[in-house]
C-alpha cells in the first residue's frame, strides 16, 4: 500500500505535455501507426527509436499535425496537449505549430539573412519593436550555441553557413518563437560528429525550458540525451519507459534484440 | 571473364557512328544559325546609325529616316504587356504550385495554359482583333499590348509553377512548422527561393513577345509618325520590318535589316541576362 501511494504522488508531480490515446494513423489505406498510447512528460527528453519505417517519424509528424498538409493522410484517436485534443477539427493548426515546433533531418534555412531566418517565425505571432527583435534574435542564437559564430554576419544569407551551423540556425529559429514542445526529427543525421555533439549538448540545455521529443537512428544518442525512450516497430509502440530501464533491463525481448544489435 | 573481341569492336563502331551523327546534327544547327547571324550582321550593321534612333519611319519616296517611332512603340507595348502579365502570371503560377495541386480548377488552368502556350500567335491576334479592334472600331497600342500579354502570360505561369516545384518540400514544411499560414509560406519562402528562376521566366517571356509580328499586324497595326498614344495605331519594330522588307525602296529595306538586327541583339541580351540569373541561382 505505501508503495502505490508514493507512486501516485510521483505521477501527480510529473506533468504531461502530450498524452496520446489510441492513436492510429493512415497513409491512404496503409496504417502507419497502430493504437499508440503514451505520455510525453513536460520538460523531459523523450526519444523514439526503431528500425526505418517503424513509424517514429510518422508519430512525430502527428504531434504538430504536419501530416495535414497532405490529402489522404489522417489520424484517429486523441492527442491531448495540456488537456486539449489537437486532432480536433476545430484546432487552429498554425497556432498549434507555433506552440509545438519542429526541426527536420536536413537543415532547411530560408533563402534570407540569418537575422531574418530567426525573425520570420517570431513576426508571425508577435509584434516586437526593432530593439526587442534584436534581443530575441540574440537570445535564440545563443540558446542554439550559434551566436558567437554568426554575431558579425547576421545580414549574410543563412545558406552561407556550414551544414552544422545551418542545423543550429534551424533549431534557433524554432526556439525563437518560444514553443512549449520541440520535435526533433533525426536532427543530427546529416551532421559530422562535432556538430552532433553540439546539438546534443543543446538538447540537454533546452530541456530546462522545453519538452523535447527526438527521433533518432543512433541508439547511443538516445541513451546519451533522453530521459524516456520509446521503441517502435511496424507502427506499434513496443516498449516505453525510462531510458535507463529500456537500455539496461528492457521488459520485452524485441526491445533487447534491437538495442543489442541482434535485430534492426 | 572471357574478353569478347567481336562485341568490343561492335560497341566501338556503334559509338563512332553515334558520335558522328550527333556531331553532324550539331554542326548543321550551328551552321544555319551562324549563317543567319552573318547575313543579318552584314546587312544590318550598314543600317545602324544614329538616325535610326532619332528619326521616324520615312514616307514612301523620301530619303533617310529611322525607326524611332517603331522602337518607342515596341518598348511601350512590350512594357505595358509585362506590367500586366507579370502579376497575373506569377499569381497563377503560385496558385498552381502552392494551392491548386491536383484540384479540378488547377488541372483546367494547366490545360488551358498549355494550349495557350502552343497556340499560333496569329490566332491570338485575330481574337484580340475581334474583341477589341472590331468592337471599338480602331487599331490601338492597347490592343497590341493585350495580344502580346496573351502570349506572355502562359509562359510566365508555367515557368513560375515549374520553378516553385523545384523548391524542396522540406523548405515548405519548415516554414509551416513555425506556424506560418500558406500565403506567407508561398510569398516569403518558396517564391523567394525560386526568385531567380521566376525572373528568368519573365525575361524569356519578354524575349518571346518582343519579336512577335502576327499578333500586332491587326491590333496595333502601324503608324508612320511618332506617337506615344496607346489609344491610336502604333508603330512597332516587327510590323515595320515586315512592311519595309517587302517594299521597293532601298532605304526602307536597309531600315528593315537594321530593325531586325536590333531585335536580335535585344533578344540575345535578354537571354544572356536570363542565363546569368539562372547561374546565380545555382551558385547561391
Amino acid at each position: 500500500m505505501p508503495n502505490t501511494a508514493t507512486a501516485s504522488a510521483a505521477t501527480a508531480i510529473a506533468k504531461n505535455a502530450l498524452e496520446l490515446r489510441n492513436l492510429n494513423f493512415f497513409y491512404g489505406k496503409f496504417q502507419g501507426l497502430k493504437n499508440v498510447n503514451m505520455n510525453i512528460e513536460e520538460r523531459k527528453v523523450t526519444a523514439f527509436i526503431g528500425p526505418s519505417g517503424c513509424g517514429k517519424s510518422t508519430l512525430l509528424r502527428t504531434l504538430n499535425r504536419m501530416y495535414s498538409l497532405y490529402p489522404g493522410q489522417r489520424a484517429e484517436g486523441e492527442i491531448n496537449f495540456y488537456g486539449q485534443n489537437i486532432l480536433d477539427a476545430k484546432q487552429d493548426i498554425n497556432l498549434l505549430r507555433a506552440r509545438i515546433g519542429m526541426v527536420f533531418q536536413k537543415p532547411t534555412p530560408f533563402p534570407m539573412s540569418i537575422y531574418d531566418n530567426i525573425a520570420f517565425g517570431v513576426k508571425l505571432y508577435e509584434d516586437l519593436s526593432r530593439g526587442e527583435m534584436d534581443d530575441r534574435v540574440e537570445w535564440a542564437l545563443s540558446k542554439a550555441a550559434l551566436w558567437n559564430e554568426v554575431k558579425d554576419k547576421l545580414n549574410q544569407s543563412g545558406l552561407s553557413l556550414s551544414g552544422g551551423q545551418q542545423q543550429r540556425l534551424c533549431i534557433a529559429r524554432s526556439v525563437a518563437v518560444k514553443p512549449s514542445v520541440l520535435l526533433l526529427d533525426e536532427p543530427t543525421s546529416a551532421l559530422d560528429p562535432i556538430s552532433t555533439g553540439k546539438v546534443e549538448e543543446l538538447v540537454h540545455e533546452l530541456k530546462q525550458d522545453y519538452t523535447i521529443a527526438i527521433v533518432t537512428h543512433n541508439m547511443q544518442q538516445a541513451a546519451r540525451c533522453s530521459d524516456y525512450t520509446a521503441y517502435m516497430y511496424l507502427g506499434e509502440l513496443i516498449e516505453f519507459g525510462s531510458t535507463e530501464q529500456i537500455f539496461f533491463k528492457p521488459n520485452k525481448t524485441e526491445t533487447e534484440d534491437y538495442i543489442t544489435g541482434r535485430f534492426g | 571473364m572471357e574478353f569478347n573481341q567481336r562485341l568490343y569492336k561492335r560497341r566501338q563502331r556503334a559509338n563512332t557512328i553515334g558520335l558522328t551523327l550527333s556531331m553532324g546534327a550539331m554542326v548543321l544547327g550551328l551552321f544555319v544559325l551562324l549563317w543567319i547571324l552573318s547575313v543579318l550582321f552584314s546587312n544590318g550593321l550598314a543600317a545602324l546609325d544614329w538616325n535610326m534612333f532619332t528619326q521616324s519611319t520615312p514616307a514612301p519616296g523620301t530619303d533617310g529616316g529611322g525607326l524611332a517611332n517603331a522602337i518607342v512603340g515596341s518598348l511601350m507595348m512590350v512594357g505595358f504587356s509585362v506590367l500586366v502579365s507579370t502579376p497575373i502570371g506569377i499569381f497563377a503560377g503560385v496558385y498552381l504550385a502552392e494551392y491548386g495541386d491536383t484540384s479540378k480548377t488547377a488541372e483546367l488552368t494547366r490545360f488551358v495554359t498549355d494550349i495557350m502556350l502552343s497556340a499560333p500567335s496569329i490566332v491570338l491576334g485575330l481574337f484580340v482583333y475581334a474583341i477589341a479592334v472590331a468592337t471599338l472600331g480602331n487599331f490601338s497600342g492597347w490592343a497590341g499590348s493585350l495580344a502580346l500579354s496573351l502570349i506572355a502570360v502562359p509562359v510566365v505561369v508555367r515557368t513560375t509553377e515549374n520553378m516553385l516545384r523545384l523548391v524542396p518540400g522540406s523548405l515548405r514544411e519548415a516554414a509551416f512548422a513555425l506556424g506560418a499560414p500558406r500565403w506567407k509560406v508561398a510569398t516569403l519562402v518558396t517564391l523567394r527561393a525560386a526568385k531567380s528562376g521566376v525572373m528568368t521566366g519573365l525575361l524569356l517571356a519578354v524575349a518571346r513577345i518582343s519579336g512577335e509580328t502576327a499578333p500586332l499586324l491587326f491590333t496595333a497595326l502601324n503608324n508612320q509618325f511618332f506617337s506615344t498614344d496607346m489609344g491610336a495605331p502604333m508603330a512597332n519594330l516587327p510590323v515595320v520590318i515586315f512592311q519595309f522588307a517587302l517594299s521597293p525602296y532601298d532605304n526602307w529595306i536597309r531600315l528593315a535589316w537594321g530593325g531586325a538586327l536590333l531585335i536580335t541583339l535585344s533578344v540575345l541580351a535578354l537571354n544572356i541576362v536570363a542565363r546569368v540569373f539562372l547561374r546565380e541561382k545555382k551558385a547561391g
